[in-house]
């Protein structure tokens, strides 16, 4: 279908964890008084943007796998139609 | 509850992805088969995901972490003896048909394979299914933002009265539902599925970590729990010795074989996902890659729950502050969750032996409030949101397929040009989800009449799984015996279930209704899996006898919709590491062991 969702996966998730990371950052260590003490949003923000960054570099880098799928499109054209033997 | 405005923008982000998310697959969308099956272009792992996504609604999420809290990580049978076998199952050796013979969608492959009264049947049994079902999920979503009060706040400061929120939340996700499948169809409700089902897991994955670190893990969790919720084997050999209040046999065949089964191999809400792919391979693999992380949720899911009922009473200091619920329930709760409230006097509901009945409901929403600072709560809540989306998008978009194709086209209007399929395709969208809202209103005002249609469902959905077995394996199996299999096979469960009753209830909604009762189970859930037990067996016998005497269609005629007359989908030019059998072998392997991790 030519969009490659792992684009806008990536855009969610490094725009939220920007959001969260950078509003971890300033807030009020009493805000983590139920989260055991540790800065949730900080933490979690990381690692959310970690993985939108992955998985825009993998959806940008997209031109092997899209010939992958491009190849089983075809190939698979053939598998699919096991009754026309 | 206070939210910030962090938390609001992160919902407001998500919204705009997902709406131009369907906006850009707007201009993709030509003809009929790009709205309904995604152009058959969906690369294999996105169906997956799509696959597990459109069944993660509401009722996974707040349903599975319930269970969790009321019979321990017994819940994990839903995942580890029921879904995942029939996914590997449906992948392996159900797929070839589905997709190969060229079905848009399963009542055309049961027309293909029987007959037009057969189609007939469960088309129109399926579309009145997922209207309701996506009403549910709407009424519960609404329910939820009223209990929880998220939109207090922002609606006092607007001056619009509270009593609205409830209306306004119907109408809100009707609207963005429909946005997005409107212009995109099913490959926007697919991707969307995908976003959501990362989103999901993104939301409740520091939950399950701040939890179990909370407790001590996994030990201390199980020290702080009775040795029943921490065992899912355990005591399977007697019904009165473990929670669920059922035995090993009825458990595997009930819900591992008949309703498991029925549903992942039959339910068009998923399979349409698979359908979609772009090659015989990869729709065979959706839904075993989808079966990977299906068998990690018990851990995202059910654990919460657990952690829930095994805290300390704190239900004041979490809820109570925000004046959620009300001191005197929170006090009568056990861990997080709060008792359920009696409607009218404000105080907490009490069972026979008086003491109050919990609402394991709440054991999401009351952990996430519990743990999450604003922020992360922000995140939390919209993966709530998320999943109730992707459950009524899935809804819609089987409903509109199965209503253009196998009722409009067949019995309406049979030849018509492409685009005015098209356009009923997106008129049935609209008026799908207008039907929804009337469920869901209809759910508000006549509670019983939902929890008998779902009854009504169960009977109609347990006897399926054996026409298809039959249909894709036995070439004799005539249109004539599926028909009147599965409606024999109806009745069957109907009447199984009015002639026995559950321990602790009263002839009526739980069953017994036919005057006498012939047999009492230990518990709702042996019934159930009972029920599905007969019409399942009943159906496949009546099938067997008719065909047997009727006149079955020419080989020819079947190809390519019974096993023994089709080819083997060719695997020579997939890599190993994809082919749907090793796939399969693996997650089954993985499966035993977590079934003896947790035994």
């Amino acid at each position: 279908m030519g969009l490659d969702i792992r684009l806008p996966i990536g855009g969610l998730f490094t725009l939220l964890g920007l959001l969260l990371a950078g509003y971890g950052w300033h807030s009020d260590p009493a805000l983590y008084k139920h989260s055991l003490g540790i800065n949730v949003n900080l933490r979690w923000g990381l690692v959310m943007l970690a993985f939108g960054i992955i998985m825009m570099l993998l959806g940008r880098r997209g031109g092997g796998i899209t010939n992958a799928v491009e190849h089983q499109k075809i190939h698979g054209a053939v598998n699919s139609n096991p009754e026309r033997k | 509850m206070n939210l910030t405005s962090i938390d609001w923008i992160i919902m407001l982000v998500y919204l705009v992805f997902v709406l131009g998310i369907g906006f850009m697959l707007k201009r993709r969308v030509k003809t009929s088969a790009d709205f309904f099956q995604a152009g058959r272009a969906i690369p294999g792992w996105v169906c997956g995901l799509a696959f597990i996504s459109a069944n993660l609604g509401a009722q996974e999420v707040i349903g599975m972490a319930a269970s969790g809290a009321k019979y321990g990580i017994a819940t994990s049978h839903f995942y580890w003896v029921g879904a995942i076998p029939a996914m590997v199952f449906v992948g392996i050796f159900m797929m070839p048909f589905y997709y190969g013979s060229r079905a848009r969608s399963v009542p055309e492959y049961l027309r293909l394979r029987y007959d037009e009264k057969t189609r007939g049947l469960n088309a129109i049994s399926f579309a009145i299914m997922t209207i309701f079902s996506s009403g549910i999920s709407m009424y519960a979503m609404a329910r939820l933002i009223q209990t929880l009060h998220i939109l207090d706040a922002p609606f006092r400061s607007m001056s619009i009265p509270t009593e609205w929120i409830f209306h306004v939340s119907i109408v809100f996700s009707a609207l963005f539902v429909l946005g997005y499948i409107l212009f995109g169809g099913l490959s926007s409700a697919i991707y969307n599925e995908v976003l959501q089902f990362f989103l999901i897991v993104a939301g409740f994955l520091p939950l399950v970590w701040l939890g179990l670190k909370n407790v001590g893990g996994w030990h201390g969790l199980s020290q702080k729990l009775p040795a029943g919720y921490t065992h899912s084997w355990v005591g399977m050999a007697n019904p009165h010795t473990n929670l669920l209040g059922v035995e090993w046999f009825g458990l595997v065949m009930g819900l591992g074989f008949v309703l498991s089964f029925g549903y992942w191999c039959t339910d068009f809400l998923v399979i349409q996902r698979a359908m979609a792919a772009n090659s015989m391979s990869a729709a065979r693999r959706t839904p075993i890659i989808a079966a990977i992380p299906k068998m990690l949720f018990p851990f995202l899911v059910i654990l919460p729950g657990l952690i829930a009922i095994a805290l300390p009473n704190v239900g004041t200091a979490s809820l109570g502050t925000s004046s959620t619920i009300s001191r005197s329930a929170s006090d009568e709760g056990k861990g997080l969750i709060p008792a359920k409230l009696d409607e009218h006097t404000g105080h907490a509901l009490l069972d026979h032996d008086g003491k109050p009945v919990l609402d394991y409901d709440l054991a999401i929403p009351s952990m996430l409030l519990h743990y999450f600072p604003t922020g992360l709560l922000g995140l939390g809540l919209t993966a709530l949101l998320a999943s109730f989306m992707s459950g009524m998008a899935g809804n819609v978009t089987a409903f509109n397929t199965v209503w253009t194709y196998d009722i409009y086209q067949s019995y309406i209007r049979p030849k018509a040009s492409d685009a005015h399929y098209l356009f009923m395709g997106r008129f049935a969208t609209v008026f799908g989800i207008a039907l929804s809202v009337v469920a869901a209103y209809a759910a508000t005002r006549f509670n019983n009449i939902m929890d008998m249609l779902q009854l009504v469902f169960a009977f109609v959905n347990a006897p399926l799984f054996a026409t298809f077995l039959l249909g894709m394996f036995w070439k004799g199996a005539t249109g004539h015996g599926a028909f009147f299999g599965l409606i024999s096979g109806t009745l069957a469960a109907a009447f199984h279930h009015g002639l026995t009753l559950p321990a602790g209830a009263g002839p009526g909604i739980k069953g017994g209704w036919l005057g006498s009762v012939l047999h009492n189970y230990p518990s709702e859930m042996a019934q159930n899996f009972w029920t599905a037990i007969w019409a399942w067996t009943t159906c496949f016998v009546v099938t067997i006898l008719i065909s047997l005497f009727t006149r079955s269609r020419e080989e020819k005629d079947l190809v390519g919709l019974v096993y023994s007359l089709t080819q083997r989908p060719s695997e020579e030019d997939v890599p190993w590491y994809k082919r749907p059998v090793v796939l399969g072998v693996v997650v089954i392997a993985l499966t035993v062991m977590l079934n003896l991790v947790f035994w």
